[in-house]
């Protein structure tokens, strides 16, 4: 403003001295969200890290380094239950994982392709039960799924079956679908992007070159949209393997997963530093599986680019 | 609609279906006159209603809620304006890098989150939790949603109005205000909402950092123990429901409404 007074004036020229470039005052406004993700999330991770290397004796914490805890976790002969609960809630995860993507990419591709008016009110529509409760979400399945549930008393009154069936609920199923249903719009979305970009006149020139709509889409839709499904594969796979609320709802004890025995540990259990190693490595286990899988991905990008 | 498009619309209806019959259904039992959620629904009532809201300590866990809502959608609203405008308006250095840091809570698993930070707060600091650390958490995974809808809106508008704001000899802090605010303004409301119902709605991390204080869906938590407390349960899910629905609903709307308006960029 120019009526800005001596102060403000004084101010800014201080100010400007010490940003001399652009750039800092860039970082200068970036500083304030990065050092709280540093502090609230970087560190905190590091501590968990530091914890795994210590052991729990008793209300006490001996800061002694020791690789106990991470020789508990990968001692199957002895203690199965870590690296079993591990490779199962990476099943179901993938399960749920794959399952989303099947589901997403039709309605992706209906969205991006087919509907032309009222774009905006279709995409709320499927993204807002997204933002509404999970816990409430995944209640409501085990309301469905349950003994005396919607499906069993509906299936009753409608004398399809006389006792109810007991394979839907706590099982990896019942994990599974329950998963499935909480992700599956957060999935549409960076498909339905990549699909949305693809330019139009490559569809066209394929049709003219004389491919059938099929090969057209495998040539040419698919390979466009690919970006878009692995990053919703990530966005649903990686978070879903360390869920807690799912599986202690409807899981049972079939459906336990990873999650519960962590929170176990840090609760009931009070073995913290058991704990804080599990966490380590299902983390380390998740980002090597999500490395190789890009990696996979680049190999046969190059494979199929010297073809 | 022609005939080649239909099989697709009917997937896509199907797909609704699928995704909102789990969300209606606390709403229809709540209604219902009984004890559990079963066919054959028998009749209308709202008496689940009435008697949630007696409950004294749901009461208290809203207030929580409401209080650690308000707090975590106006500072990660903060949080996300200051990164998407450097990300938006600066060419930094290693600018990815940074963008993905701010947004790695959005892809680690809650409960590790949650338990780094009671590892932090419990073993090493020795602090008490309390809802600030509840607050804490919520800022942490609200900041990458907040700043993911800014930059968004931020990369939407004419550069060249600030450019000129600048030329006229306005400094930048008013510039901001005067231009850059007033413009992005679909897309704070738009964050602040997305935020307050993150954080209203958030479980795994109240679980592991609150104290003695729920939140509530803390307290929704405690009641699903509790098999006669079911249609209380079920009336106060069905209203959680109803109000993040429509702030959701209307931050969505007015965000991409907002998109559709703005004069495209130069």
């Amino acid at each position: 403003m120019a009526s800005a007074g001596g102060q403000g004036n004084s101010v800014s020229r201080w100010w400007g001295r010490r940003m001399r470039s652009d750039n800092a005052r860039g970082y200068a406004l970036l500083s304030p969200t990065f050092f709280s993700v540093l502090l609230m999330m970087a560190l905190p991770l590091i501590a968990v890290f530091v914890l795994s290397f210590w052991t729990q004796k008793g209300f006490k914490i001996d800061t002694a380094f020791t690789t106990a805890n991470y020789e508990t976790f990968l001692n199957y002969s002895e203690k199965p239950i870590y690296l079993t609960l591990t490779l199962r809630s990476l099943e179901m995860s993938l399960t749920a994982t794959i399952v989303v993507l099947l589901l997403a990419f039709p309605m992706a591709y209906f969205l991006a392709f087919r509907v032309t008016k009222r774009k905006v009110l279709w995409l709320i529509l499927i993204t807002v039960p997204f933002w509404t409760s999970y816990l409430l979400r995944v209640f409501s399945w085990k309301l469905i799924l349950g003994y005396d549930g919607v499906i069993n008393t509906g299936l009753k009154s409608l004398g399809l079956i006389d006792e109810p069936l007991t394979f839907l609920l706590y099982n990896k199923l019942a994990v599974t679908i329950t998963l499935a249903h909480s992700w599956v719009a957060f999935a549409v979305l960076p498909i339905y992007v990549s699909l949305e970009k693809i330019d139009r006149s490559l569809l066209e020139a394929a049709a003219d070159l004389g491919d059938s709509p099929f090969r057209r889409f495998w040539r040419v839709t698919f390979p466009l949209a690919l970006p878009g499904l692995i990053s919703a594969g990530l966005l649903v796979f990686i978070p879903t393997v360390g869920d807690y609320v799912t599986p202690s709802l409807v899981g049972g004890t079939d459906g336990i997963m990873i999650g519960s025995i962590i929170q176990t540990l840090f609760g009931k259990v009070n073995n913290a530093p058991l704990g804080a190693a599990t966490s380590v490595m299902m983390m380390t286990i998740v980002t090597l599986l999500v490395c190789l899988f890009l990696g996979g991905v680049q190999v046969l990008k190059k494979l199929s680019a010297r073809v | 609609m022609r005939m080649r498009g239909l099989p697709l619309f009917v997937y896509a209806i199907l797909f609704l279906v699928f995704i909102y019959v789990p969300v209606l259904l606390l709403p229809l039992f709540s209604l219902n006159d009984g004890q559990y959620v079963a066919f054959p629904i028998k009749a209308l009532t709202f008496k689940w209603y009435g008697e949630m809201f007696d409950a004294s300590q749901l009461q208290r866990a809203l207030m929580n809620s409401v209080k650690v809502g308000i707090a975590v959608a106006i500072v990660s609203t903060l949080f996300g304006m200051l990164a998407s405008l450097s990300f938006t308006r600066y060419k930094l250095r290693a600018k990815t890098a940074l963008n993905g840091f701010i947004l790695l809570p959005l892809v680690i698993p809650s409960i590790i989150l949650g338990i780094a930070l009671l590892v932090i707060l419990r073993q090493f600091l020795d602090a008490s939790l309390s809802l600030w650390t509840v607050g804490a958490a919520h800022v942490l995974i609200c900041t990458p949603f907040a700043m993911l809808v800014l930059i968004a809106r931020l990369e939407g508008f004419d550069r060249s109005l600030e450019e000129a704001s600048l030329d006229l000899g306005e400094n930048r802090f008013m510039t901001f205000f005067r231009v850059t605010l007033p413009l992005a303004l679909p897309g704070v409301v738009s964050s602040v909402l997305i935020s307050f119902t993150t954080s209203f709605d958030e479980f795994v991390l109240a679980f592991f950092l609150s104290s003695s204080e729920p939140t509530l869906p803390l307290y929704i938590y405690g009641q699903l123990r509790f098999p006669q407390k079911l249609p209380q349960v079920l009336a106060l899910g069905s209203c959680i429901i109803a109000v993040s629905f429509i702030l959701i609903a209307f931050a969505e709307w007015y965000r991409r409404r907002g998109l559709a308006t703005t004069p495209a960029k130069a």
